[in-house]
């Protein structure tokens, strides 16, 4: 995982300012983040055990070498159905004494963001994004939705 | 922290909540000599090592506390509510300083000037007193004294025996002797004096040694490991009994096993330990809302695991609060109500399939139902609309939001609503729950349940819906395996399907249903095997249907996972020796979710009393080559099996020496069985009559089946009544009569007396009549059978020469009510004995019968009562000499 350098005159400095990394990943096609330091590891696809009678966004659980962590369905939280072929990468958080996984499409790049503020979500991002997200940054790539985790993991 | 100081510290902590509770006892038993001696060592050793350790605020306040303790042990001070607050009150600020030493290393600068003086004015007091009384007795020798060694810290001085104890300061500073090393960190310290008599505290401290906790967490967490890998060797040497590494893999199996039971055990503890603070704390509350609250404690010796313990000290201390605060009413109000004026607070605990349940409850004034209702829709958690249909434990559960105080008052204890949804949390964190009931007037109980051990239990791994599940041991009963035909034994009643399991009614679910869960469809549905897992919860047993069946394992326990807590019907996850993440299922909840009506309970209820409509246990056998027969079940009076060797020949027959007796050893009729094989064990059926047995020897002992059994065929075979068919084969049904008489010609001896004695029996089943007529002949009765009230009151206009009448009630045309009240209406028969003999029990039937005049009701059949119903009616007709037979 490559650090995306924004700021050059920043240099080492950034390349240490773990407070402006951010995990990225794509889901249906939009960019969103996540705080470095929230995230426990990243996994590509793995075998995940189905929970009968556990609410639609959780997909089951993963054995994490001996750890029992719950998977959850970024797209179905966020009001998405999931994908015909059904292939989703892991980035696994901890929250708690619990580990999570959230299945996204495709992991991305850290994206160093330092030297930028973080906006307000634009109104023109679909509502489903709302109530999830902490805040917007705009990127050269297009625009970096930055998740609220605590609120993600929180179905009540 | 310089480790000395910690020690002290741990120890110190322990002493302490010792002391809490043995100080409200002794306020209850102030005459308790044993109590005061107890308390005034523990302060006495917490006093030594202060001056040990140069922590002069802790030892000033030790001294004064000591003292005034000291003289109650003299006897010179009386231990008065008063005293025992003083004490109390030094204790707590023992604590503070403790405290304060424990968060900044150092001993705190307070000022505790004015306890101690009123300690030692107190002690003052009481020498005084004492000095003054006339006939001062000299303080009692008290042999307990003599012991200087109580648990753990260096004991300073030992006691000069009886001598009043002079805490001196400079005493106290003086250096100890070298076994202060190893006096603190072990338990077991050397007596200076050989005491004569050794309290037995000694000797407990010397078995025991201090653990840090962390150490015992870790270690668990390897051993859980090592489970796992454990798990996985097996599964891999399972194919391969011939390799070089069964061996040892099977002794590592037995090695592991061990080493989880034994760490298991360390970090168990009785649950008394966390209830240790509760005694003083019932007792403060007491006196702050000048309530009387007594506090009761049963199950203090349950053990828990540590971590779970720890969990639910705040709770349990919250909730008692709440019933001290809430709940239990003032001595005025309690009176007004007519309750006693001191309320209760029960504490108990107790071990239950797996888990731990721990129930809190008081005689208080209870939480409406209604009003927490009303409040529940004020905020919003139940809706209105569907307030009727909500179930109480769902309105109880209410109290267990944030926020969420139907308390009128707030007081500085509890009513703030903060409280029990963090209990609830703290509960549920380490895998329990948490109830809540509670009437008006009555009472309020709050029951948790935990689960015993968060770590390693044994589990029965199946399949469901295509999944794999797993089910701890400890609910399973037994396995059932139904092939095809045996599914039709699956019946339906009121739309639930149910099992008759021996003599019990099993509900049956199919777990695929309750989990939503599709189950894989088969090649031919027809030819396949059901699986029944029975399992227990409480009182209750039912069935489960799953698909597969595969092995027990041990199995690592996860907890749920938070957001899976909610479904209700799992108890924990797990890794399979394959890595596969499992779902433990928790049978409680699948039974709640099954909604078993009392209706299913019932009609297991009504199984247990007897079979239904004229079935009767057969027990089926094999003899000699694929020949299956069958004798009734009752008369069966035991199965055994004899070596060939012990069977002798005595005059030409087979008998075997049996409990004391010969047993006599006959071979089935005709069934080209005779004496030539004989098998080694030989199964026997052995037919009893009191003291006269009988064995038949058969090849095989098959099943026993219950049947509504009808001879279809009459046989003119020796031996042999008829033949019925019972589960879809035609079986020859046997006479024992026949080869009872046989075995034993001189079995009728006292027969010729019974003779005269004449029954009739009265049932529209062939196979009864006959049933009853045999076991009415062998015992030397005479037995008529009709098949009719209708055909028997015809013979008896005849014939009304019987001293007795058999009868079963439900018959068509004349009912056995009917047929009872003719025989009492008519003149020459009248005096016959009348016996109800049916297969229902209810009470109904047992009233009506006495009403038309029955003299006995029987249940279809147990052969033994109704000899014995017929030999006190032959005894009495005996006596009434000169009636005409």
């Amino acid at each position: 995982m490559s650090a995306s350098m924004t700021d050059s005159s920043s240099g080492m400095e950034s390349q240490l300012d773990y407070t402006s990394q951010y995990v990225s990943f794509w889901v249906d096609g939009q960019l969103l983040g996540m705080p470095v330091n929230m995230v426990q590891e990243v996994l590509s696809e793995q075998v995940i055990s189905p929970t009968p009678l556990a609410r639609a966004e959780i997909t089951g659980l993963l054995n994490l070498r001996g750890q029992i962590v719950t998977a959850v369905s970024l797209r179905k939280r966020l009001g998405l159905p999931d994908l015909e072929n059904g292939k989703s990468m892991n980035v696994v958080t901890r929250m708690g004494e619990e580990s999570f996984s959230l299945l996204v499409d495709e992991v991305g790049d850290v994206i160093n963001v330092s030297g930028r503020s973080m906006e307000p979500v634009p109104r023109t991002l679909d509502p489903h994004w709302r109530s999830v997200t902490v805040g917007v940054f705009q990127l050269d790539e297009g625009l970096f939705v930055i998740l609220d985790v605590g609120t993600i993991l929180n179905f009540d | 922290m310089d480790d000395i100081l910690q020690e002290f510290l741990a120890e110190s902590w322990e002493n302490l909540g010792q002391l809490d509770s043995e100080i409200v006892e002794l306020e209850k038993d102030p005459k308790n000599a044993e109590l005061i001696a107890s308390i005034f060592r523990t302060i006495h050793t917490i006093k030594g090592t202060c001056g040990f350790l140069g922590l002069t605020n802790l030892g000033a306040v030790a001294h004064s506390a000591e003292n005034v303790l000291g003289k109650m042990r003299e006897g010179i001070l009386d231990v008065s509510p008063g005293a025992i607050s003083l004490v109390l009150e030094a204790i707590d600020q023992i604590k503070d300083l403790l405290q304060g030493l424990e968060a900044t290393g150092e001993e705190p600068k307070t000022d505790h000037s004015s306890l101690t003086l009123m300690l030692d004015e107190l002690a003052e007091y009481a020498t005084k007193a004492a000095a003054e009384a006339p006939a001062a007795a000299a303080p009692p020798e008290n042999p307990v004294e003599q012991n200087p060694v109580e648990v753990a810290a260096t004991d300073q001085q030992p006691e000069a025996s009886g001598e009043e104890v002079q805490p001196l300061a400079e005493k106290a500073a003086e250096p100890v002797v070298p076994s202060s090393e190893t006096g603190l960190t072990a338990s077991a310290v050397a007596p200076e004096e050989e005491p004569a008599s050794k309290s037995t505290k000694v000797s407990v401290a010397d078995l025991s040694i201090r653990v840090n906790v962390h150490v015992v967490d870790s270690l668990m967490n390897m051993v859980g490991e090592l489970v796992l890998t454990r798990n996985q060797l097996l599964q891999l040497a399972r194919g391969d009994e011939e390799s070089k590494y069964a061996a040892p893999i099977a002794h590592l199996n037995r090695v592991t096993t061990d080493l989880q039971e034994g760490v298991m055990k360390t970090r168990m503890q009785p649950i008394g330990n966390a209830w240790n603070k509760l005694p003083r704390l019932v007792r403060d509350l007491s006196q702050v809302t000048t309530k009387h609250i007594e506090l009761v404690m049963t199950g203090a010796e349950t053990e828990l695991d540590r971590t779970v313990l720890d969990a639910i000290k705040d709770p349990l201390t919250h909730m008692v609060r709440n019933s001290a605060d809430h709940g239990i009413e003032l001595p005025e109000v309690r009176k007004a109500a007519g309750k006693s004026e001191s309320g209760t607070i029960h504490l108990n605990a107790y071990h239950e399939g797996g888990h731990v349940i721990i129930e809190i409850q008081d005689d208080g004034a209870g939480i409406g139902r209604d009003r927490v209702l009303k409040k529940a829709i004020a905020q919003g958690l139940i809706k209105e609309s569907d307030a009727a249909n909500v179930t109480d434990s769902h309105i109880f559960s209410m109290i267990f939001q944030a926020g969420f105080s139907t308390a009128e008052t707030v007081s500085s204890i509890s009513g703030r609503g903060v409280g029990m949804d963090v209990v609830r949390t703290q509960i549920e964190k380490i895998g329990g729950t948490v109830d809540l009931s509670s009437k008006v007037g009555k009472g309020t109980m709050v029951r948790i349940k935990i689960p015993l051990t968060l770590a390693i239990v044994s589990a029965l791994v199946l399949e469901s819906g295509a999944q794999p599940f797993a089910i701890p041991q400890l609910g399973v009963v037994e396995l059932v395996r139904l092939t095809t035909e045996d599914r039709k034994k699956i019946e339906t009643i009121h739309n639930k399907e149910v099992f008759r399991l021996r003599d019990r009614l099993l509900p049956l679910v199919h777990l695929n249903e309750v989990l939503e869960l599709e189950e894989k469809p088969l090649a031919d549905d027809d030819v396949h095997d059901t699986n029944i897992v029975v399992v227990q919860v409480g009182e209750d047993q039912f069935g489960l249907i799953v698909s597969r069946i595969f092995d027990t394992e041990e199995i690592v326990v996860k907890p749920v996972g938070r957001l899976l807590k909610n479904i209700g019907l799992y108890q924990g996850t797990t890794i399979l020796g394959d890595g596969s993440v499992v779902m433990i299922l928790d049978v409680g909840g699948i039974f709640n979710k099954c909604g078993n009506s009392p209706h299913t309970q019932a009609m297991a209820e009504e199984a247990v009393t007897g079979p239904s409509s004229d079935t009767i246990s057969m027990l089926l056998f094999g003899v000699g080559e694929g020949v299956v027969m069958a004798v009734p079940l009752s008369l069966v009076a035991r199965l055994e099996e004899f070596p060939q060797e012990s069977i002798e020949l005595n005059g030409g027959r087979k008998v075997v020496q049996y409990r004391d007796n010969l047993l006599p050893l006959l071979s089935v009729e005709g069934a080209g069985y005779g004496n030539g094989e004989s098998l080694d064990p030989q199964p026997v059926i052995v037919f009893s009559d009191n003291s006269r047995s009988m064995g038949l020897m058969v090849t095989e002992i098959k099943d026993i089946i219950d049947e509504q059994l009808v001879i279809r065929m009459q046989s003119d075979r020796p031996g042999i009544l008829g033949t019925a068919i019972i589960g879809k084969n035609a079986v020859d049904v046997i006479d024992t009569q026949y080869y009872v008489t046989r075995s034993m010609p001189n079995w009728f001896e006292k027969v010729e007396d019974k003779r005269s004695m004449r029954v009739l029996v009265v049932d529209d089943s062939m196979f009864f009549r006959q049933l009853v007529a045999t076991a009415l002949e062998t015992e030397g009765f005479t037995a008529v059978a009709c098949d009719s009230c209708v055909s028997a009151v015809e013979l008896l206009e005849r014939d009304s020469k019987f001293h007795a009448v058999i009868t079963d009630l439900d018959l068509p045309m004349m009912s056995g009510f009917e047929f009872c009240e003719w025989l009492k209406s008519q003149e020459v028969t009248k005096d016959i004995f009348t016996i109800a003999l049916t297969s229902s029990n209810s009470p109904t039937d047992q009233s009506r019968a006495n009403e038309v005049g029955f003299d006995e009701f029987l249940v279809k059949f147990n052969s033994h009562e109704l000899i014995t119903c017929l030999d006190g009616c032959f005894a009495r007709m005996k006596h009434n000499a000169g009636v005409n037979v």
